[in-house]
C-alpha cells in the first residue's frame, strides 16, 4: 500500500489516498470490505476528479487482466484493467476491433464502462455499454455477474456510474469485424458554425463515424469555422496492400511541465489559424490509418502537461436535437470572451441507452479543452451551465471539475433511480469519489 | 471538494468578522461554498458576517468565538469549527490580526506581547492543528494572511510587522512541509487596506479596499503560487523596496 498524490487528466485537483491494486475479485472484496471510502481507477484519462478519493483507498484496476480468445462471433471477455490499446494490439491482427473508442486508447474497459465512454459512431452505434454483454461486478454486498438480462437495474446503473456502484473485475463485448487497419476518410471545411451542422443533420447518417473541429476562436462571419472528418473502415479491396497491424507506441513526449500561459488566447489563435488551413477544402476516399484517424493526441506521450502546472478543464456538454442554438450560443459566449479553447469537437449523438448516469442523449454534444487562468473562465462556464441546462441538456461527468451541485439532479433526472440502486448494493455509501463528494452525488446528508 | 478553479464547498475562517476576510467570504460563498463556519471574538458581527455569506449563497453558515489573546484555545477552536463543518473542510483562511498603534505601545511589555500573540502565536498554535486535521483529510487548502508590513518592517509598525514577519516565514517553511500531503498552503500578503482595521491611516500608495483583495485570492486560489500579492504590483514593488539602504527606507516610509 502506498500514498499517492492523484490527478485527473486535466491536472487541476490534487487528493492522496492510499492506491492498491488487487488482482482478482477476492482481494477487490476484502479491500471494500476494509476501506470505509473506496473508488477504483484506471489509466486516470477522466479529466477532472472522478477516480481520486482524498483520505480514502484508491483501487487501481491495472492488475485485473487477461484476455480470453475472441469468438467467431466476436464475443471477448477481457479483465476491467486491459486497456483499450492492449485490447486493440490483440485484436486487430485478428481482424477485430472494438465497437466503440473514445479519443485515446489508453483507457481501462473498467473506465470505459464507469464512463460509458462515446466515439465518433454515436449516432449509429451508441455508447460503450450497449456493447456490453456481460460483466463481473463486485460491491460491499457481493458479487455479481450482471447484464441487459440479469440484474438490468444494477447494470445499467453501472454503465456510465462513475464507479460509484462498485469495481468491475471483467467485461464481455462483442467486437467489430475489420478486414484492413485503413479508415476511408473524407474531409470538408465549412466557412461556419451553421454550414457543418447542417451538413452534419442532413448527412451524418451516411457515415460510421463522424466529427467536426470548431475553431472557437474566431469572431464575426466565420465563427464556429469548422473541419467535418467522417469516415468508415477500409474493406480489403479499398486499398492496394490490405494489412492488420496493431497501433505503434507513441514516439514523441512531453518531457516536463511547459509554461503555464503557453497555450493563450494568442497561440491558440495561431494554432487554430494553422490547423484550419492545413486540413484540404474538400477530399474525399482518403485511406488513414486506425490511429490517425481515432487517436491522433495518443501520438503524443503526457500531452496534458502542455496546459502547464495550472492545468486545464474540459467541457463537454450534450444538448437534445431540438437545441442546436444552444451549440451556437455556447460557442458564441466563448469566442466572445476572449477564453482560450483549443481543440473543439463537435458530434452527434444518437439514441441514448437506458444507463442512469450516461451522459449522451440524442442531439449534440461540444468538446472544448480550456487552460486554467483566465479570470473570466469560472463565470463563463457557470452561465454556459445555465445556458445547457435551460436547453434540456447535460454535463459529462467523466470531464468534470467545476459543476456545481446544485445542477446535477436537473441534468441528469435518473440520478434518484441510480441511488435507489447504490443504496441497494451499498448501503453504507463505501464507494465515494471526490467527484460524488463535490457533485453531492451520493448525498452529503447519507454519510 | 474543491473544483478545478480552487473554488472550496466548504471554508472556516479564523478571524472572520474582519473586513478582509468578510470581503473574501462573499466571493467564495458566491461561487461554490456551501458550508461556512466563522470564527472570531465578537458574536455580533460574527452574526453578520455569516448573514452576509447567506446572503451571498452559502446554505449551511455557523459561528465560533474565541479569543485569539489565548493560545491554550487554539486547537480547541479549530476542532470546534471543523466539527461545525461536519466534512470535509475545503478552505481553512486565517486571518486573525491585530494592530494597535505602535507609538503608544511600544514601551508596554505586555502590550507588545499581546500583539505578538494576536499575530503570531495563536496563529501557529492554530496552524498546527489545522495541519494535522487536514493532512488526515488528504486534500485540502490554507490561506494564511500576512501583510507587505512583513517583507521590510517599518520604524512605525515594527511589532506587527515582525509578529507578520515570523508568521510569513514559519508559513514557507510549513507549506514546504507539505509537499506531497494534498495540502497546500498560500500566504496573502497585501498592501495597506481600507478597513476598520486601518481606519484614520492615510492612504499609501497602492492602497486598496477589501473587494480587490477579494478578487485577487480568488484569482490566487485558482493557481498555484504560494504568494498572493495583492494588488499583484506589490510584487515587485517589494522586490525593490526591501533593498533599499536603511537611510533611504526610513526617509520613505517614515516621513
Amino acid at each position: 500500500m502506498t500514498r499517492a498524490t492523484l490527478y485527473g487528466w486535466g491536472r487541476t485537483t490534487p487528493s492522496i489516498a492510499e492506491v492498491l491494486a488487487p488482482a482478482s475479485e477476492v482481494e477487490v472484496a476484502a479491500e471494500l470490505a476494509r476501506s470505509r471510502g473506496v473508488i477504483a481507477r484506471g489509466l486516470g484519462r477522466s479529466y477532472g476528479d472522478a477516480a481520486q478519493l482524498s483520505g480514502g483507498v484508491v483501487l487501481s484496476n491495472l492488475d485485473l487482466g487477461g484476455v480470453s480468445a475472441i469468438s467467431p462471433q466476436g464475443v471477448v471477455t477481457v479483465g476491467a484493467g486491459i486497456s483499450i490499446d492492449e485490447l486493440l494490439a490483440f485484436a486487430i491482427p485478428q481482424g477485430w476491433f472494438v465497437p466503440v473508442t473514445p479519443g485515446t486508447r489508453q483507457v481501462t474497459l473498467g473506465g470505459a464502462i464507469a464512463a460509458d465512454v462515446h466515439g465518433k459512431n454515436h449516432h449509429l452505434d451508441g455508447s460503450f455499454g450497449n456493447h456490453v454483454l456481460e460483466m463481473r461486478i463486485v460491491t460491499p454486498s457481493g458479487a455479481f455477474t450482471i447484464s441487459p438480462q440479469k440484474d438490468a437495474e444494477l447494470f445499467w446503473a453501472t454503465i456510465g456510474g462513475m464507479g460509484l456502484t462498485g469495481v468491475v473485475t471483467s467485461v464481455t463485448l462483442r467486437m467489430l469485424r475489420i478486414e484492413t487497419d485503413q479508415v476511408i476518410v473524407d474531409t470538408e471545411r465549412f466557412p461556419d458554425l451553421e454550414g457543418v451542422m447542417s451538413e452534419m443533420s442532413r448527412r451524418d447518417a451516411e457515415y460510421q463515424y463522424s466529427v467536426a473541429w470548431v475553431d472557437c476562436m474566431t469572431r464575426g462571419a466565420h465563427m464556429g469555422r469548422a473541419i467535418l472528418t467522417r469516415g468508415r473502415h477500409a474493406a480489403a479491396n479499398d486499398v492496394d496492400a490490405p494489412t492488420l497491424k496493431a497501433p505503434a507506441k507513441p514516439r514523441l513526449f512531453v518531457p516536463f511541465d511547459a509554461p503555464s500561459g503557453l497555450l493563450n488566447s494568442l497561440s491558440v489563435k495561431v494554432f487554430n489559424e494553422l490547423w484550419f488551413r492545413s486540413a484540404p477544402k474538400h477530399q474525399e476516399n482518403e485511406p488513414q490509418s486506425l490511429s490517425s484517424f481515432f487517436h491522433p493526441l495518443d501520438g503524443v506521450r503526457d500531452w496534458n502537461r502542455l496546459y502547464g502546472r495550472r492545468g486545464f478543464v474540459q467541457y463537454q456538454l450534450s444538448v437534445p436535437d431540438s437545441a442546436g442554438e444552444t451549440v451556437t450560443s455556447a460557442i458564441h459566449r466563448l469566442s466572445s470572451s476572449g477564453v482560450a479553447s483549443f481543440l473543439a469537437v463537435l458530434k452527434r449523438f444518437g439514441p441514448a441507452n437506458p444507463g442512469m448516469l450516461s451522459f449522451p442523449m440524442p442531439g449534440w454534444t461540444l468538446a472544448l479543452d480550456l487552460p486554467v487562468g483566465p479570470d473570466a473562465l469560472p463565470q463563463v462556464l457557470d452561465d454556459l451551465d445555465e445556458l445547457v441546462l435551460s436547453a434540456g441538456g447535460r454535463i459529462y461527468f467523466a470531464k468534470d471539475a467545476r459543476l456545481s451541485p446544485d445542477k446535477v439532479r436537473a441534468m441528469y433526472p435518473d440520478l434518484d433511480k441510480f441511488l435507489e440502486v447504490k443504496n441497494r448494493v451499498d448501503p453504507e455509501q463505501r464507494l465515494m469519489s471526490d467527484l460524488a463528494r463535490r457533485l453531492d452525488l451520493v448525498g452529503r446528508q447519507r454519510r | 471538494m474543491e473544483n478545478a478553479f480552487g473554488q472550496p464547498q466548504s471554508v472556516v475562517v479564523l478571524g472572520g468578522s474582519s473586513d478582509i476576510a468578510r470581503a473574501i467570504t462573499k466571493k467564495l460563498a458566491a461561487a461554490r461554498a456551501h458550508t461556512v463556519v466563522l470564527a472570531g471574538r465578537n458574536q455580533e458581527l460574527l452574526n453578520a458576517a455569516a448573514s452576509d455569506a447567506h446572503e451571498y449563497g452559502a446554505t449551511k453558515t455557523d459561528t465560533v468565538l474565541f479569543d485569539a489573546e489565548d493560545a491554550s484555545n487554539a486547537a480547541r477552536t479549530v476542532t470546534e469549527a471543523f466539527e461545525k463543518v461536519g466534512d470535509q473542510v475545503d478552505l481553512v483562511i486565517i486571518a486573525v490580526g491585530l494592530l494597535e498603534d505602535q507609538l503608544s505601545i511600544e514601551n508596554d511589555a505586555q502590550a507588545t506581547a499581546r500583539m505578538a500573540m494576536v499575530n503570531f502565536t495563536w496563529p501557529v498554535a492554530a496552524l498546527a492543528e489545522i495541519r494535522r486535521r487536514l493532512v488526515a483529510q488528504g486534500s485540502g487548502r490554507i490561506l494564511v494572511i500576512s501583510s507587505v508590513a512583513s517583507i521590510r518592517i517599518r520604524r512605525s509598525a515594527y511589532i506587527y510587522g515582525g509578529a507578520k514577519a515570523g508568521l510569513d516565514r514559519l508559513c514557507d517553511g510549513l507549506a514546504d512541509s507539505l509537499e506531497g500531503t494534498g495540502v497546500t498552503l498560500q500566504l496573502l500578503r497585501p498592501g495597506q487596506v481600507r478597513s476598520r482595521m486601518t481606519e484614520g491611516q492615510h492612504d499609501v500608495p497602492f492602497t486598496t479596499g477589501v473587494n480587490e483583495v477579494a478578487e485577487n485570492v480568488m484569482r490566487g486560489l485558482g493557481g498555484r503560487d504560494r504568494v498572493i500579492w495583492s494588488p499583484p504590483i506589490l510584487r515587485y514593488v517589494f522586490a525593490i523596496l526591501r533593498h533599499l539602504p536603511a537611510p533611504l527606507w526610513r526617509k520613505i516610509m517614515d516621513r
